[in-house]
């Protein structure tokens, strides 16, 4: 389980995080929305001690993160898999080498073995046969996959995604939100969701959170987010431009035209 | 004025932030100092690029190095000092001064902006969070081999460099000087020093870590996308090529 309990994050003079608390029960999927900087992939990182809070506390399985020493955090980690925005794979390995490394750093497993896992990871994200090639061989959505099967390979018992479907085609999109909820049936995990994409949202999600204005201003089920008359939330799910959320003004005036009469 | 008292009093604030974090980054680099060789394939694979492939470049500057040293120094001795003190001249310079800090400056943009180039594209694609998010520190995986590797290759690079410049200061005084092979080698047995020697490695085993150092911290503090990582090579190489000038004087200073 994990415990998010009034965590704040300035960077600089600009708050992002201004008092989350959130808890994620094991075995759950989350699926946190929010306008895009809004602070939900800041809120994702600080899960595994990228960003440190400047306030609050970050419980996970009864350890709080936010107090650990060096050598603590990333054994911790150990407990994690992230599946970045960008995919993140490391240009300069090799599929197989990108999904073998975490094995490598932290296992005596023969290569044998890591060899056999690393095939097992890519037969369930669908990319068999893929271990030789290299990052810039790969399309979005083989990356992304090959991202997951990164996120996997040691068996976590969190996944964390940031925007997993972003700059996909739908199908594709669809693909991966397959996999998301199969991978959480097969593995058991619990799955942290970081997006925008309601679709995806609606799909792979037991519970949606909003984060607004650096606070969790929603909590429900897919079925009750779809029946708020919070207007907030309307507006976010919907997709309007209109309502109580403002564009933010780039350079100027706001962009949102203004009817007269 | 107040505005250029209060940027004057931000940059100063900026200059320490930044010489902290730098000393910070050593500080956690020179903790993995034993972890490092077990991780000796990381050690081995930037030692080839940091050493071997600098090789060719490094010998080229050792080559024209020595031949303008012997060339200048002929002009500026003759009718001085006897001929003779040609070859010791152009050996002495070379070792002490040339071979090092030559060197070093073109590894500072070879090798260091080489450097900052690629940790600040695996910090603005998150390579860096992706490799910490699969538990493992960024600064034991890739600054201490990087570090390490260049600490180590340096002064070898310099020997090649050194034995190179002195080949071309010869070729130079034998074929367009007209100036015999043993004469050119008659007075480098009388003041053959080995401190020299050992003084120029450790100024190159110096300007090694500062490359690194700086290359690898430049990286890690890249933001900004593909303009930042174009900035971060810039400054890698401009902060590293300072340094080496200010730690040379520093270093003769102290060597000799």
């Amino acid at each position: 389980m994990i415990e998010i309990k009034g965590v704040t994050k300035s960077f600089g003079e600009k708050p992002v995080l201004r008092g989350v608390d959130l808890t994620i029960n094991t075995g759950e999927s989350i699926v946190i929305i929010g306008r895009s900087g809004c602070g939900k992939s800041v809120l994702l990182k600080h899960l595994i001690g990228l960003i440190q809070p400047d306030t609050g506390n970050i419980i996970i399985d009864g350890e709080d993160i936010t107090q650990m020493k060096e050598a603590d955090l990333y054994r911790m980690r150990r407990n994690f898999g992230v599946l970045f925005q960008s995919s993140a794979l490391f240009d300069s390995m090799t599929v197989r080498d990108n999904i073998a490394l975490e094995l490598e750093e932290h296992t005596d497993k023969p290569i044998e073995e890591i060899d056999q896992i690393v095939a097992e990871r890519l037969r369930m994200v669908g990319l068999p046969d893929t271990e030789a090639l290299k990052p810039a061989e790969l399309s979005g959505g083989m990356k992304k996959r090959v991202g997951l099967a990164r996120a996997i390979a040691f068996s976590p018992s969190y996944v964390l995604y940031d925007e997993p479907t972003t700059g996909l085609d739908p199908i594709m999109a669809d693909i991966i939100n397959e996999l998301i909820v199969n991978l959480k049936e097969k593995l058991d995990v619990t799955s942290i969701i970081v997006t925008h994409d309601m679709v995806s949202a609606y799909k792979i999600a037991d519970r949606i959170v909003m984060l607004h204005r650096g606070v969790i201003m929603y909590d429900g089920t897919p079925d009750e987010i779809r029946s708020t008359d919070n207007e907030v939330v309307r507006q976010f799910i919907e997709g309007q431009a209109d309502g109580p959320i403002k564009p933010v003004p780039v350079g100027g005036p706001s962009l949102r035209y203004h009817r007269s009469g | 004025m107040r505005h250029a008292i209060s940027k004057l009093g931000k940059d100063t604030i900026t200059f320490f932030e930044e010489a902290g974090a730098i000393f910070m980054l050593l500080g956690k680099i020179l903790s993995y100092s034993g972890r490092v060789f077990k991780d000796w394939h990381l050690l081995l694979q930037q030692m080839m690029t940091i050493g071997f492939r600098s090789l060719p470049i490094v010998m080229m500057i050792g080559l024209f190095t020595g031949a303008v040293s012997a060339w200048q120094t002929n002009y500026q001795i003759s009718g001085y000092v006897p001929i003779r003190y040609l070859g010791l001249a152009t050996y002495k310079a070379v070792i002490i001064e040339l071979g090092p800090v030559l060197t070093a400056i073109i590894l500072a943009g070879r090798v260091g902006a080489s450097i900052a180039a690629e940790l600040g594209t695996m910090k603005v694609t998150e390579q860096i969070d992706a490799l910490e998010s699969l538990a493992i520190n960024a600064v034991r995986y890739l600054a201490a081999p990087r570090f390490f590797a260049a600490v180590i290759m340096m002064p070898i690079l310099v020997v090649f460099a050194d034995f190179i410049a002195i080949s071309g200061a010869w070729f130079v005084a034998v074929v367009f000087l007209d100036i015999p092979t043993k004469i050119f080698f008659s007075e480098i047995p009388q003041f053959f020093i080995v401190y020299d020697i050992f003084a120029g490695l450790f100024k190159a085993l110096f300007f090694g870590g500062i490359i690194s150092l700086i290359g690898c911290y430049v990286g890690f503090s890249t933001t900004g996308g593909a303009e930042g990582v174009g900035k971060s090579t810039i400054r890698s190489f401009v902060l590293s090529a300072i340094l080496i000038l200010i730690f040379d004087y520093l270093l003769a200073i102290i060597l000799f």
